[in-house]
């Protein structure tokens, strides 16, 4: 039986539905992610398995009993919110305390499992200072903590790494990834930042408009996406117009806006005529010079329209000669690359027969 | 900078404007003579009167006690407002809390005034009126500081206590009450202060042979003043001074943006 | 889905004492005034009952009171006074709040808030008493006025009463409520970002210029809310007018105060109260409305 499961959980404000109809069943010791752009539910998803609002329709089970009727204080369940909501008139040892003094553990224990906490978190020497004293970072692991110090089933994190800066944000995800392996609690993550979801997670939920539109773990969230959405959503993708000429069960042959013929993976239940996209993931598409790349089945010319350099690998904006643009990376160590690409080259940019996927919208 | 100079000067002039009347009350209130016309010497004489004088000695214990009572009521019930204005957004409560605070306090004193004697009869009037109606226009102040303060918090402060295991009694025992604790504390201080100033309100509100300082003072000035007035009016100064000056430490922003 | 019930107790347990005290003790009493503003006066003063308890004897209910309003052109004239009176010592107050509250917001941070509690301590002291100062300073026999009343009988000229006149009344308005002209200005004028007046100055724009086109017209809003923070109170005053003004400086708060401890006419009294309050409430929106369209501008 799964540790967490959203049961057909709907939930409208007015004329908007926030969620509708979500189903996920969490499994203890996963860690969790709904990932989505603004306004696609996740939080309200997160705020609803707090406690803090209930579902219009549907239920939330933690083993398989009923959470509805049990308000938030009564729930395992903590939360890292995203401004942390450190308590400013308690030090950091009585904020990670609260939780322990909430549940009524003696004193002696409440110190012993508040110096552990404060130990776990690399947080030891801070435990008399004020929250107001404190960088982010710290406010961060405090947070974390506090969550974490009762042992609760479930620990949900509200896009805690969004007021970090990026060195400090790569630090922290890895910090959560050990702790979370150490600990072994039960993370639900919501975030808007796709390459962290794919960092940290074992399953990602992308959502978009209150609905989930794939439910997967990260690798094939991000080879196999399911739709246009997710394809668009996840990491950078070309996204071609395509129909379908042909279907066998060794790949497709599709007819792309611009390119003409193109070799593609098979795709279950496609058939002729079938319209749909052919999403192409950048560092699938080769780049060289003009007279190379033969050996690929899907080969084009075209022109270096713009690039973008930023250091480990160069993006190439490729203009084909009827217009479509495709982008196409390149790392800027490999061997044997001596030259670089400029605007204004003509290039050849090809992908294999089985990269990228046919997509219905 | 030319522009400057010329800022300063007319600033130095309004605040010359503020501080020279006081002043020359306070002076006064040592000048060895009965009137205020010129200085003749120091003299501790109208302090001395002061405290022999009966009435004013029971207009002091009576502005004192209604002060206090008063302000405890309308901390009390000025905290909840606020809360209640902060959380739950009402549409009338607002209205009800605000409105005495600034409508001119004549309207407030003239209709309490025919309130009691209409619901109480004749002897209605008395110490206890005049808590009540201190109590009606000190509310709003306690409010809108309560209500400032919690507006400049973190939201989600009260959420992570509950999240935690916290009732909503206990959040708002161990989170909500310590935070607001200095806004409140303002806010006494503040109807403390205005409780012991008052005088419209108070002069439509209080029974025969029930007098405040501000009474006393008023009778004072109009049938026959005497530096004794400086002095009582010196030492009340002293007092509110204090208030004002704790009550700024505590809740800074209060003080600025009314209305 | 039912949302918790313990939340709606808790709201009314919160909101509901101060609801209630203020209804009893705010609501209601406005509710018999104007009840009030439409009977007879009492015999010996205070209200007529509602009905006859003896016969000849008037009671019920009367627009009488309004008609006496409407009828005698003195009450209009002293409603008409009260507003002259409001709206100077607010032309006043503004004029010397601007200069004080545009050199405190300029100030350093850390001075501000000295600074305003500079302004803010002459509230702390009786507001009897900061009349009584100007009856020492205005008075015939004060320090100020006795050289220049010599002088001015060495050339022949009458001597100068400063006190018991308009004067003294709007000297004694202007001081009362004069901190509650700098404060909202203050407030309005901390918060312009002084990118503007650069700006300003980048594209040519003079001393005036800058002051008139970009600080006076952001400041509208702070001018409204102060504007209104004086004139209200004023319109109500008795206590000034009385103190410091003579016979023919009576103010609409002073007619209300003989009509209900003087000649005990409460019906009067009401009726003069109500009107004060329509008074009051058309200043306010108005005051509300301009604010709203000054910041809409801004």
């Amino acid at each position: 039986m799964a540790l967490l499961e959203i049961r057909n959980v709907t939930r409208r404000f007015g004329a908007l539905t926030a969620v509708e109809n979500v189903s996920v069943a969490i499994e203890a010791g996963e860690f969790f992610t709904l990932l989505g752009p603004s306004g696609c539910g996740k939080t309200t998803l997160l705020r609803m398995i707090a406690g803090f609002d209930l579902p219009d329709a549907g239920a939330i089970l933690l083993d398989g009993r009923d959470l509805a009727g049990t308000p938030p204080e009564k729930r395992p369940i903590h939360t890292v919110f995203q401004s942390y909501a450190l308590f400013p008139h308690m030090t950091v040892s009585q904020n990670i305390a609260f939780p322990l003094k909430m549940a009524g553990k003696s004193a002696n224990e409440i110190a012993t499992k508040v110096k552990g906490a404060l130990e776990q978190v690399h947080l030891e020497e801070k435990g008399a200072q004020y929250p107001h004293e404190l960088s982010g970072g710290q406010k961060q692991r405090v947070a974390l903590a506090r969550g974490l110090v009762n042992q609760p089933r479930v620990l949900l994190l509200d896009e805690p790494l969004g007021a970090l800066d990026a060195k400090l944000r790569e630090e922290m995800q890895f910090e959560l990834i050990e702790l979370q392996r150490d600990i072994g609690v039960t993370f639900v993550f919501v975030t808007h930042a796709q390459p962290e979801a794919l960092a940290l997670s074992h399953r990602i939920a992308v959502m978009n408009a209150g609905r989930i539109e794939q439910l997967d773990e990260p690798s094939k969230i991000y080879g196999l996406p399911v739709n246009r959405f997710v394809a668009d959503f996840i990491g950078k993708c070309n996204i071609l117009d395509a129909n379908v000429v042909e279907a066998a069960p060794g790949g497709l042959k599709l007819e792309v806006k611009g390119l003409g013929e193109v070799a593609a993976p098979a795709r279950e239940g496609a058939r002729p005529g079938e319209h749909g996209v052919l999403a192409l993931r950048p560092e699938q598409v080769r780049i060289g010079a003009p007279d190379t790349q033969h050996d690929l089945k899907n080969h084009f010319s075209g022109r270096v329209r713009d690039l973008l350099y930023v250091g480990d690998i160069t993006t190439y904006v490729v203009e084909l000669p009827n217009g479509t643009r495709i982008e196409a990376l390149l790392p800027n160590s490999a061997p044997g690359r001596a030259t670089f690409f400029e605007a204004g080259d003509t290039v050849r940019v090809a992908w294999r027969h089985d990269a990228g996927n046919f997509l219905r919208d | 900078m030319r522009r400057t100079s010329w800022l300063w000067g007319t600033s130095l002039a309004a605040y010359a404007f503020l501080y020279v009347p006081l002043t020359i009350v306070v002076l006064f209130s040592f000048n060895d003579s009965k009137l205020s016309a010129e200085w003749v010497g120091f003299t501790w004489n109208w302090y001395r009167t002061l405290f022999a004088d009966d009435a004013m000695l029971g207009a002091a214990r009576n502005s004192l006690f209604i002060a206090v009572t008063a302000s405890l009521a309308a901390t009390v019930l000025g905290t909840m407002a606020g809360i209640a204005m902060h959380r739950y957004r009402p549409k009338l409560l607002p209205f009800m809390v605000l409105t005495p605070v600034a409508m001119p306090e004549i309207l407030l004193g003239v209709s309490l005034l025919v309130f009691f004697i209409s619901v109480f009869g004749e002897q209605a009037l008395s110490l206890a009126t005049v808590i009540v109606a201190h109590t009606t226009f000190c509310i709003g102040f306690v409010a809108i500081i309560v209500r400032a303060r919690l507006a400049g918090m973190d939201e989600s402060i009260f959420e992570a206590a509950r999240d935690l295991g916290a009732t909503p009694w206990q959040t708002f025992r161990l989170v909500t009450l310590p935070l607001i604790m200095p806004g409140v504390i303002a806010g006494a201080l503040m109807s403390f202060t205005l409780s012991i100033d008052d005088f419209v309100i108070t002069f439509f509100t209080t029974g025969v042979g029930v007098s405040t300082l501000p009474l006393q003072i008023y009778t004072m000035i109009k049938v026959a003043v005497t530096p004794e007035v400086n002095a009582v009016s010196t030492l009340l100064m002293v007092l509110t001074l204090t208030m004002i000056v704790i009550a700024s430490r505590l809740a800074p922003d209060a003080l600025r943006g009314q209305g | 889905m039912t949302r918790p019930r313990a939340e709606s107790v808790t709201r009314w347990l919160v909101s509901g004492p101060p609801f209630l005290f203020l209804f009893v003790f705010f609501a209601l009493p406005s509710l018999i005034m104007v009840v009030a503003s439409f009977r007879y006066p009492g015999e010996f003063g205070g209200l007529a009952p509602l009905v006859a308890t003896r016969p000849g004897e008037d009671a019920g209910l009367t627009a009488e009171n309004y008609g006496v309003f409407f009828s005698d052109w003195i009450y209009f004239q002293i409603l008409a006074k009260s507003f002259g009176v409001a709206l100077l010592t607010t032309f006043v107050c503004l004029v010397m709040a601007y200069p004080l509250a545009l050199l405190i917001a300029r100030s350093p941070k850390r001075h501000r808030d000295f600074m305003i509690l500079l302004v803010v301590l002459p509230f702390a002291s009786n507001f009897l008493v900061r009349v009584y100062a100007w009856m020492i300073i205005l008075g015939d026999q004060s320090v100020f006025l006795r050289p220049i009343n010599y002088a001015l009988a060495q050339i022949g000229v009458e001597p100068v009463s400063l006190l018991f006149n308009g004067f003294a009344v709007i000297v004694g308005m202007v001081y009362v409520h004069l901190p509650f002209m700098i404060l909202p200005l203050y407030t309005n004028l901390e918060k312009h970002d002084p990118a503007l007046l650069d700006a300003a100055q980048d594209l040519g724009a003079n001393a005036w210029s800058r002051f008139w086109r970009v600080t006076f017209p952001l400041s509208l809003p702070g001018i409204f809310s102060g504007a209104a923070l004086v004139f209200i109170p004023v319109l109500g005053m008795f206590a000034i007018p009385e103190i410091l003004g003579g016979k023919d400086d009576w103010m609409v708060g002073n007619m209300i105060k003989e009509a209900f401890l003087g000649t005990r006419d409460w019906p009067f009294g009401s009726m003069l109260s109500i009107m004060l309050t329509l008074a009051v409430l058309i200043v306010a929106a108005l005051a509300a409305w301009l604010a709203r369209k000054g910041t809409a501008r801004a």
